[in-house]
């Protein structure tokens, strides 16, 4: 027998792995940036790196089924003559039409006045289908105004200026060709079929003095009688909340990376704004140093996903949480029952993210007449409308062990951190310390 | 009716003065107008630099503003008639739907920014970013523009009997853009367009609604969207 060398195992390496070297050659080969939906996608610190405690000898539950746990948020009251209040502090983030089908806008407001909470219109203007559906709707005020008008602004419940969101903070709407059809086209009043890229600041207001001039025409024109949200990605969420509330909104709106989008860039996506759980410290505390949490209101969104998400946000002094991607979801996005219609598109259910192309088989994210009708807004309203209950009971069971009669009366104290990254961030210890990283010593 | 009423000083013009009243009572005031109501004319005192005065007013009546306004006035404005006797500060009749605005003096930054409809008319100079956005609305400037005018401008008209800025039309879409003096430079996927017939007759009608007399059409280039940048390609990236 001859002797061989022992064989050397074939290395990959992990700054070039798989993933990286496909994106290398599929931009050489196509000269375009991979354009895609959704939030971040890369592991980041968030809600499941925390815990609460419950209660114990010092605290003492509340019965599961039997003891009231509050669950409902007024917002707006600052300024707004007519505030909106929900049932639970769970709402659905904006969305576009456009982005979005007729049918899936439908769904959503079905689902969400069943549940007794709000949505919210997108880059897209308002239709028939969203406003005849949704008891509470927020009208966008988007830098692109397209559809934007004087009438809608006074039939919406609330009035939402979108200075940013957690997928791109400092990007603008992005809707390509396939999804411009007539409809879309004329509410934009685009060209059918461009590549419409919208703008990344307001076309008539740049600056935190200039928002406030701003807000004043706004609340001017609806009489004083719509709450105001200010909307931002997770930038930098201190002075973002800070000069929102300086700027006169009734309600601060702080979207993390893992918010979604209907299209951006993916270089956009994973690198640019900070996870969700790294902004809710900074924008609670700037309400607080301007003594005014719990009156100008905080809502939190990125990758919001169930019931102990919602009690976690709110226990670190949010006062309501915004889902966007799990609310498609919940309609139907993304469900195995398409596979072979992902594998189609060489994707698989879970990770179908190209949303821009227009080509969903689940019917959401598309203007094709044919797939839109994969969605009964009945049916599919139903299952949100579920989906949301079940977040509200899971968030409920959480706060009665902790001991609250309302899920507004979660606080820091009743969380830990697994990983000293999260309790950084969240500003709550590290499980089995009383170590807040950068507050105290080991 | 909630508003203090003054003494008129023209016939049956309604005279709010702002030295006396609140903005918030004035626009409320013509914000509670019926359809139909006869209170047509109305006047506004004192304005000195106020913001969002008239905003949002959705009935035909004209309102003659006596002074220098600030931010937005006339903003989403729905078939009123507005004329500023004084110059208007930043985002004159933004996202204006129907009906007229007629500034006297000059005008700031973004008018008639994302305006859908109806005629903005600008006696004097505009600043920059003029009809920034534009969907639908009809500028006509007596003076000048700044830079960065008709700023991704989808639809309607702007028509400019003096000079313009820099970067004019960039990233324009369906909007037609007529200058009758020199322009500084065009922006991106914007250039020179033919004058066609058409567009004469529709120039003209424009100097007309805006009372224009002495000046031909036949004066004016037409600038537009060389529709470029509509659909994205890679080789095009050094025009943005």
């Amino acid at each position: 027998m001859t002797y061989r060398n022992p064989p050397t195992t074939p290395r990959k390496s992990a700054t070039f792995d798989d993933y990286t070297l496909s994106e290398i050659r599929r931009a050489a080969a196509t000269g375009i940036y991979d354009i895609r939906g959704g939030g971040a996608k890369r592991k980041l610190p968030h809600f499941d790196d925390l815990l609460f405690l419950g209660a114990s000898i010092s605290r003492y539950p509340l019965e599961g089924y039997r003891e009231r746990c509050d669950t409902s948020v007024v917002l707006g009251s600052r300024h707004a003559k007519k505030p909106i209040e929900l049932k639970i502090p769970i709402t659905i983030a904006g969305m576009s039409f456009g982005s979005l089908s007729g049918p899936a806008k439908e769904a959503l407001g079905r689902g969400a006045t069943l549940a007794g909470t709000s949505t919210t219109t997108g880059d897209g203007g308002m239709t028939e289908e969203e406003r005849g559906h949704s008891k509470t709707l927020v009208y966008q005020y988007l830098p692109s105004r397209y559809g934007m008008n004087p009438r809608d602004l006074r039939r919406a419940d609330a009035i939402e200026v979108v200075v940013g969101q957690g997928a791109k903070p400092g990007g603008g709407g992005m809707l390509l060709g396939q999804k411009i059809s007539d409809r879309v086209a004329e509410m934009r009043t685009l060209p059918k079929g461009i590549d419409q890229r919208s703008a990344s600041r307001h076309p008539d207001w740049t600056g935190p003095d200039d928002l406030e001039i701003k807000i004043l025409e706004l609340r001017e024109i609806t009489d004083w009688e719509k709450p105001i949200y200010v909307k931002v990605g997770g930038a930098r969420p201190y002075y973002d909340t800070a000069l929102a509330v300086k700027a006169g909104a009734d309600v601060v709106v702080v979207d993390g990376m893992q918010g979604g989008t209907a299209a951006t860039q993916e270089v956009f996506i994973e690198n640019v704004g900070q996870p969700t759980l790294a902004c809710i410290r900074p924008a609670v505390q700037a309400l607080q140093d301007l003594g005014m949490h719990r009156k100008v209101q905080l809502i939190v969104s990125g990758g919001i996903r169930n019931g102990a998400d919602v009690a976690k946000a709110l226990a670190l002094g949010v006062d309501a949480v915004s889902i966007g991607t799990a609310a498609l979801v919940a309609l139907g996005d993304n469900d195995p029952r398409w596979e072979a219609e992902y594998n189609e598109l060489g994707t698989t259910s879970g990770a179908y993210d190209d949303w821009h192309e227009g080509r969903d088989p689940a019917g959401i994210t598309t203007q094709d007449p044919e797939l839109m009708k994969r969605v009964d807004p009945i049916a599919a309203g139903r299952r949100l409308a579920n989906y949301l209950k079940v977040m509200t009971l899971e968030a409920q069971t959480i706060a009665r062990a902790c001991g609250k009669n309302s899920l507004h009366n979660l606080e820091p104290e009743d969380l830990v951190a697994l990983t000293i990254e999260a309790a950084a961030m969240a500003g709550v210890p590290l499980a089995g310390t009383n170590w807040i990283p950068g507050k105290n010593t080991f | 009716m909630p508003a203090t009423s003054k003494a008129t000083r023209e016939s049956h013009a309604r005279v709010f003065d702002l030295d006396v009243s609140s903005l918030r009572e004035l626009n409320q005031a013509l914000h509670n107008l019926a359809p139909g109501s006869n209170e047509t004319a109305w006047e506004v005192l004192h304005p000195k630099g106020s913001h969002s005065v008239a905003v949002g007013v959705d009935q035909p009546v004209s309102i003659d503003v006596r002074g220098s306004v600030g931010y937005y006035c006339g903003g989403m404005n729905s078939g009123s008639a507005i004329t500023v006797h004084g110059s208007a500060g930043p985002g004159v009749g933004e996202n204006m739907m129907s009906g007229s605005i007629t500034v006297k003096g000059d005008a700031s930054q973004y008018a008639g920014a994302t305006g859908k409809g109806g005629l903005l008319v600008i006696e004097g100079n505009a600043s920059s970013r003029c009809g920034i956005s534009m969907k639908g609305i009809d500028i006509v400037v007596h003076g000048n523009i700044g830079h960065m005018s008709a700023f991704m401008a989808q639809s309607g008209n702007l028509v400019v009997l003096g000079d313009a800025g820099d970067a004019l039309g960039d990233s324009i879409y369906e909007a037609r853009l007529f200058v009758r003096g020199k322009v500084d430079s065009l922006g991106a996927d914007c250039i020179a367009k033919e004058m066609r017939p058409e567009h004469l007759e529709l120039l003209q009608g424009l100097l007309d609604r805006a009372g224009i007399t002495g000046v031909k059409p036949s004066e004016f280039k037409r600038y537009g969207s060389a529709r470029t940048l509509y659909n994205f390609n890679i080789d095009n990236a050094d025009a943005y």
